[in-house]
């Protein structure tokens, strides 16, 4: 997929903030001194009179963002995915999880896909911890195009709302106009023999590894599952049923996330073998991203050979 | 109007309804009686007739634990019948254990895990400050709550966007659950950590009505920085045996300790 367009969610992200910020007057952007990296430094430029920096302090920037919500606000609340979803845990659960407020928080840099920077700053728990919190809608973009038809979505909800972004330039693989529906899973390819389901940026290996399994003969579903919560129960279990076998491709722990939801589903519908591919039950290390993905078995070749054992 | 009379009932509202839940926090709910009397009767421009009024000031009980305080203001006040305190904490009732914003009129946050209470209100003045509103934010804090990390990101928001029109009231009765302030964590001096976070601070006795509202208007004229009242109270206060007893912070009266209580509080029994 050499010649195909290579985009970043988290610059999807600074994007839509822009194209958003006539839309919602009240739209307000916040941030924890990492602007430039998540992007909300385009918003910021545009309306600083609406954006707020919180500084290097987490816990306050989803309290200060539930405080601002509460009082009419759409708030979009940025910082790294791992500090999110783990620092600010408690905060997101009770302040903005427990109240309905109406806060989206863009977490970037999710995964092992972070690369250079190591284990400290790769996150693979966010998924699991965000979809425990009764009322949060979970979304996991897995292209440019996807990703800003979802987040116009999720500004228009009002509601509590996690977006899971990247750091690393992915495959554009949505055209225009996009139909994608939160809550909603997208069957990208029809197959009878086995389903890939995939999130975020798996998306694109699994309609590869669907194509190498095509020129074999295996008939594959692939299902784009963007969103983790609420959770499409239905397209799973009708693909357990339809085509018996089931590979769920994440760049998360396979335990908690989709892996999980999908054998939670499965096993209480319509119980079918299913193998998870996603990072195993270990910390990342530095290097370049595509070097991690081989290392920790997230790459197009981990699924093919996770369908082949099912096969 | 009587304020002393209304803290008096407001303090036998506290003592009836933990008895009457058979748990809960009479303690730091006694030592912050006289101030949420004074916010809830005379500093805070509300109507329980309308309790989302535009431009209403807001108060943010981040020491969510003392809510039977918080709860008998506003039955008191008018938000909801004071029968209704004896619900406290049983299954089905709207007054949980700790404050629940969609459960109970006039209650702007549910709080309970300590600090955050003071993070949202930072939001809360933020947005009244972008939006030209005359709203003020009340936010009111234990004195243990002050050892939460999170308090001194928000302190530090606060005095770095200026938020004048956020005030913060610290019931500074030196207790906590597992003993004194300065055995467990101490958190002094006080109001010398607020003026380094840029605020207005002001120390004041929390049981002194006058000394209450003469801080409340040194806030409200402060126009350029948040301001942090430091409240001196008692934990218990007005119960003998309760007064500056950590062990009362989370226990309820059994019959005999409630009909003492309410005598010395000199109510009828």
């Amino acid at each position: 997929m050499a010649d195909v367009k290579k985009i970043a969610t988290r610059q999807s992200y600074g994007e839509v903030l822009v194209e958003l910020s006539e839309k919602y007057p009240n739209l307000v952007v916040m941030d924890a001194d990492l602007s430039g990296s998540t992007q909300t430094n385009k918003f910021a430029k545009v309306h600083p009179e609406r954006f707020f920096d919180m500084g290097i302090a987490e816990q306050n920037l989803y309290a200060a963002a539930t405080g601002l919500a509460l009082s009419g606000k759409v708030v979009c609340a940025s910082t790294f995915a791992m500090f999110a979803s783990g620092r600010a845990y408690e905060i997101i659960r009770n302040s903005i999880g427990y109240t309905h407020a109406n806060v989206k928080i863009c977490a970037t840099h999710a995964g092992i896909t972070v690369g250079e920077d190591g284990a400290s700053h790769q996150t693979f728990e966010d998924l699991a911890l965000m979809r425990e919190i009764p009322g949060m809608v979970v979304l996991n973009p897995s292209d440019d195009v996807s990703c800003k038809a979802l987040l116009r979505q999720a500004i228009a909800y009002d509601g509590p709302c996690y977006v899971r972004l990247g750091r690393a330039a992915v495959p554009v693989t949505y055209t225009e106009p996009c139909n994608v529906e939160i809550g909603k899973a997208n069957t990208l390819k029809e197959g009878k023999d086995i389903t890939l389901i995939a999130t975020g940026i798996m998306v694109a290996d699994a309609l590869a590894a669907a194509e190498e399994l095509e020129n074999e003969g295996v008939s594959v579903r692939v299902i784009d599952m963007h969103t983790i919560k609420p959770f499409d129960t239905e397209a799973v279990i009708k693909a357990a049923k339809e085509t018996g076998k089931i590979v769920t491709c994440e760049e998360h722990s396979i335990i908690g996330g989709l892996g999980s939801a999908v054998c939670e589903t499965v096993s209480e519908n319509c119980p079918v073998p299913v193998k998870r591919v996603g990072q195993m039950d270990t910390f990342g290390e530095s290097g370049k991203p595509d070097e991690l993905k081989k290392k920790y078995g997230m790459t197009k070749e981990d699924i093919v050979k996770a369908a082949k054992a099912l096969l | 109007m009587d304020f002393k009379e209304i803290a008096k009932k407001i303090r036998i509202d506290i003592i009836k309804s933990v008895h009457a839940a058979g748990s809960g926090h009479p303690g730091g709910s006694l030592s912050v009686a006289d101030i949420v009397t004074a916010l809830y009767f005379k500093e805070m421009n509300i109507d329980p007739e309308n309790p989302k009024m535009e431009d209403r000031d807001k108060l943010v009980f981040s020491k969510g634990h003392a809510a039977p305080a918080q709860y008998a203001a506003l039955a008191e006040r008018g938000y909801f019948p004071v029968e209704e305190l004896m619900t406290l904490r049983k299954l089905g009732s709207h007054l949980q254990g700790h404050p629940n914003r969609d459960k109970v009129p006039g209650i702007e946050m549910s709080t309970g895990s300590l600090g955050q209470g003071f993070g949202v209100s930072v939001g809360m003045a933020l947005a009244n400050k972008m939006d030209g509103k005359k709203g003020r934010v009340y936010t009111v804090l234990g004195d243990g709550e002050l050892q939460e990390g999170l308090i001194w990101e928000a302190a530090m928001s606060a005095g770095h966007y200026h938020l004048s029109n956020l005030c913060v009231i610290v019931d500074w009765n030196g207790l906590q659950i597992d003993g004194k302030n300065d055995d467990v964590m101490t958190v002094k001096p006080i109001d010398e950590k607020f003026k380094a976070f840029g605020f207005n601070v002001v120390m004041i006795d929390g049981h002194n009505f006058d000394e209450i509202f003469a801080a409340f208007d040194n806030a409200r004229a402060c126009t350029d920085k948040p301001t942090c009242i430091i409240a001196k109270t008692h934990k218990g206060k007005g119960v003998s045996f309760m007064e500056d007893n950590a062990g009362w912070h989370g226990k309820a009266p059994n019959d005999e300790e409630m009909k003492q209580a309410i005598l010395e509080i000199g109510g009828e029994q």
